[in-house]
C-alpha cells in the first residue's frame, strides 16, 4: 500500500478521512494512532512491536528525563549559590549519561536490523583476505519499514527533552502518533517533535480548503512520480543493471536520468505526505525546495532532503562543534595557527562524522559510504579552498551577482550531483567505478541521436512528456519559491484559472502516467531506507 | 554591548549588524559563520554556549545575541 497506489488513495486515506470526521474530536487521535499502526502493519506485519517498543522506550526514557530534571531544579532551590552550580553540574552528568545509554539502545537496534550482515560479510571477506579460517554467518533478519526515519525521531525526542525544548512527560499516545504517524512511515518527512507532535494530537476538524489544498499537492506529488520518474526509471535501470554495455555519453544519460528520477520520484512522494498531511489540517516539514538551482553543494544540501539535514545539522554538527574537544582545538588553532586554520579543523570535525551518518543512514553498502565521503571531501574542500576562490574573485573581478556567474555555478553543481547519485545508484563500488571511468571511453555526442535512446525502453513520445514534466515541475518550483502568485494558492487564482489548473493536473495523470503494457509499478526508493 | 558589536564586525565588516534582523534567516551567516561566534563569545563573556542555543532565534539579530549572552551569564 505504497503512497501512489491505488489502495492507499482511493481505500486507505479515503476511509481514515470520514472516519476521522465521523468520531468525536477526543478520539481523534486514537484513529490516527490505530490508522497509522495497521498501516506500518500491512507492510511489516509482527515487525510493528520494533516501532510500539521503540515508543515506549523513548516515551519512558524522557519521563525518566523529565522528573529527573524537576528533582534537580527542586533541590538546587534549597541549595546556596556556589554548591547550586556543582549540583547542577552533577544533575546534567547524570542526565546525560542516561541520554547516552538510550541513544546506544536505539542506534544499537537500528545498527543490528539494517549492518549486522554488512558488518558480517565485510569481517568475513577481511579474514579470508588474512588466509584465517573462520567465517560467520549471516543471519535473515527482517527490517521494519521506515525504521531509519522513525529512529531519527525517536534520538530528537529524547535530545529535545534532554535540552528541555520540550517537556518529556508528554501523553503516550501522543509520543506514538509523533513516531508513527501514517503518512510519514514510508519516506518521513523526518520531524521534530515541537514541528508536529501538537497538529497530530490536536484531532482538528477538516475544512474544505485543506482538502482542497491537499488533494492538489497529492496529484502535483502523482504527476511527478508516475508521469516523470516511473518513465525513466525504464531506461535508468537498463543503464544500470547492464552497464558493462554501455560507455561514454549513454553513461552520462544514465546518471542524469537516475538524478531526474531520483528527484521527481523523491519530491513527488514528498508531495503525496504533504497533501495527506494537508487533508487532516496537519503541517508536515518540506524537504525539497529547488535543488538544481543550487550553486554548491552545501546550499544543495539545504534544498534537497532538507529535513535529514536539519537533522543532522542539530543532532550531529551542532553538538560536535561545540564539544569540549572542538572548542579545545578551535581555542589552540586561533592563537597558534590563524583562524583559516581553525576554521577548517573544525570543518573537518564536525563534517566528517555528518557525512559518515549520511552515508551509512541510507544503507549497508560500500557505495553509500563512498557517497558520504564524497560530499565530505567537496565541503571541506570547499572550506579550504575558501581563501583562493576570494583571490580569484578580487583578481578577476568577476561579478558573483551576474547570470554568468550563477549559470556557470549552478552547472558546476549539476555535474556534482550527478556524478554523486552514479555511485549512489550503482550495484556496488566496483561498479560505479567502472561505469565513472568508462564515461570517458570512446566519448561521442552520437549516440544521443542515432537512436541509442529509443532501445532502453522509451518511446519518442515517453522523451518528450518527460522534457514537458519537467519544465512543468520547474516553472511550477520557481513560482513558489520566488512567491511569484503572491503567495496565492492554486484554488484561490480566479476560478476558470485555478480550476483549468487543476483538471489539467487531474487529466495529465490519468492520460500520461506510466501504466499499462511495458509499466511495472515502480517502488519508492527512498522506502527502501 | 560594544564588546558584542566588536566581535561581529571583526567577523564580517560587511554587514550592518545593528540592523539586520535575519542574520540566520537570510543567511547572511551560515552554521560555520556561527560556530566562530560561538567560540568568541565564550572567551569574550566567560559563558558556555550548549547546542541546544544554537537556534535561529538566538543568533538573527544584535539584540538576540545579547539577550542570550545575558541570560547564560545569570545561570
Amino acid at each position: 500500500m505504497a503512497y501512489h497506489s491505488t489502495l492507499y488513495l482511493l481505500a486507505f486515506l479515503p476511509i481514515v478521512l470520514l472516519l476521522y470526521q465521523i468520531v468525536p474530536q477526543r478520539w481523534r487521535w486514537s484513529l490516527l494512532l490505530g490508522a497509522s499502526y495497521f498501516y506500518f502493519w500491512s507492510f511489516s506485519g509482527v515487525l510493528v512491536l520494533y516501532l510500539a517498543g521503540t515508543t515506549l522506550f523513548v516515551a519512558g526514557i524522557g519521563r525518566c528525563l523529565h522528573r529527573m530534571k524537576l528533582r534537580c531544579k527542586e533541590e538546587a532551590k534549597t541549595l546556596e549559590r556556589a554548591e547550586r552550580s556543582q549540583y547542577k553540574k552533577r544533575c546534567h552528568r547524570r542526565e546525560r549519561q542516561l541520554l547516552t545509554v538510550s541513544i546506544i539502545v536505539l542506534v544499537g537496534v537500528l545498527g543490528y536490523l539494517k549492518y549486522a550482515n554488512f558488518l558480517i560479510e565485510n569481517t568475513n571477506s577481511l579474514l579470508a583476505a588474512l588466509h584465517i579460517q573462520v567465517s560467520m554467518a549471516t543471519r535473515k533478519i527482517m527490517v521494519p519499514i521506515g525504521v531509519s526515519f522513525y529512529t531519527l525521531e525517536a534520538i530528537g525526542y529524547l535530545v529535545d527533552v534532554y535540552w528541555e525544548k520540550i517537556p518529556g512527560n508528554e501523553p503516550l499516545g501522543k509520543v506514538a502518533l509523533f513516531l508513527g504517524f501514517f503518512p510519514q512511515t514510508m519516506e518521513g518527512p523526518i520531524a521534530m517533535y515541537e514541528q508536529t507532535a501538537d497538529d497530530i494530537w490536536a484531532g482538528k476538524p477538516l475544512k474544505l480548503q485543506q482538502l482542497g489544498d491537499g488533494a492538489v499537492r497529492i496529484f502535483w506529488g502523482l504527476f511527478k512520480k508516475i508521469i516523470i520518474a516511473d518513465r525513466l526509471a525504464v531506461a535508468a535501470n537498463e543503464l544500470f543493471d547492464h552497464f558493462t554495455d554501455y560507455h561514454g555519453v549513454m553513461i552520462v544519460v544514465a546518471a542524469v536520468f537516475y538524478t531526474v528520477q531520483l528527484y521527481m520520484e523523491f519530491s513527488g512522494c514528498m508531495d503525496i505526505v504533504i497533501g495527506s498531511g494537508q487533508l487532516f489540517g496537519i503541517c508536515l516539514p518540506e524537504n525539497f525546495n529547488q535543488p538544481f538551482v543550487s550553486r554548491n553543494p552545501a546550499e544543495f544540501w539545504r534544498r534537497w532532503h532538507m529535513s535529514l539535514g536539519v537533522w543532522f545539522r542539530t543532532y550531529i554538527f551542532y553538538p560536535v562543534s561545540t564539544s569540549g574537544l572542538v572548542k579545545k582545538w578551535t581555542k589552540f588553532a586561533r592563537k597558534k595557527l590563524g583562524k583559516q586554520a581553525s576554521k577548517v579543523g573544525v570543518s573537518a570535525l564536525a563534517l566528517f562524522p555528518v557525512w559518515m551518518c549520511n552515508g551509512l543512514w541510507h544503507g549497508a553498502s560500500w557505495n553509500y559510504i563512498f557517497y558520504g565521503v564524497y560530499y565530505f571531501v567537496l565541503l571541506l574542500g570547499s572550506v579550504i579552498l575558501e581563501p583562493v576562490r576570494e583571490r580569484v574573485l578580487q583578481v578577476t573581478g568577476a561579478d558573483e551577482t551576474a547570470a554568468y556567474w550563477k549559470v556557470s555555478q549552478i552547472l558546476k553543481t549539476w555535474v556534482i550531483i550527478v556524478t554523486g547519485e552514479l555511485f549512489f545508484r550503482a550495484n556496488g563500488i566496483r561498479a560505479g567505478l567502472i561505469m565513472f571511468t568508462s564515461m570517458f571511453r570512446s566519448f561521442s555526442l552520437s549516440p544521443l541521436c542515432d537512436g541509442s535512446l529509443l532501445a532502453l525502453g522509451l518511446e519518442w513520445t515517453d522523451y518528450v512528456i518527460v522534457a514537458a514534466g519537467c519544465l512543468a515541475v520547474a516553472v511550477v518550483g520557481s513560482i513558489r519559491e520566488h512567491q511569484r502568485l503572491g503567495g496565492r494558492r492554486l484554488l484561490e487564482l480566479p476560478r476558470p484559472i485555478g480550476w483549468g489548473l487543476c483538471l489539467a493536473l487531474i487529466l495529465s495523470v490519468v492520460i500520461f502516467g506510466a501504466y499499462g503494457v511495458g509499466y511495472q509499478q515502480v517502488d519508492l526508493i527512498y522506502a527502501g531506507f | 554591548m560594544e564588546k558584542l558589536l566588536e566581535i561581529l564586525n571583526e567577523l564580517d565588516e560587511s554587514i550592518n549588524w545593528e540592523q539586520e534582523t535575519a542574520l540566520i534567516d537570510d543567511r547572511l551567516i551560515d552554521s560555520f559563520g556561527v560556530i566562530s561566534l560561538v567560540s568568541e563569545l565564550e572567551d569574550a563573556f566567560d559563558i558556555e554556549i550548549e547546542a541546544v542555543e544554537l537556534i535561529p532565534a538566538n543568533f538573527n539579530s544584535v539584540d538576540a545575541l545579547w539577550a542570550m549572552i545575558h541570560r547564560l551569564q545569570e545561570d
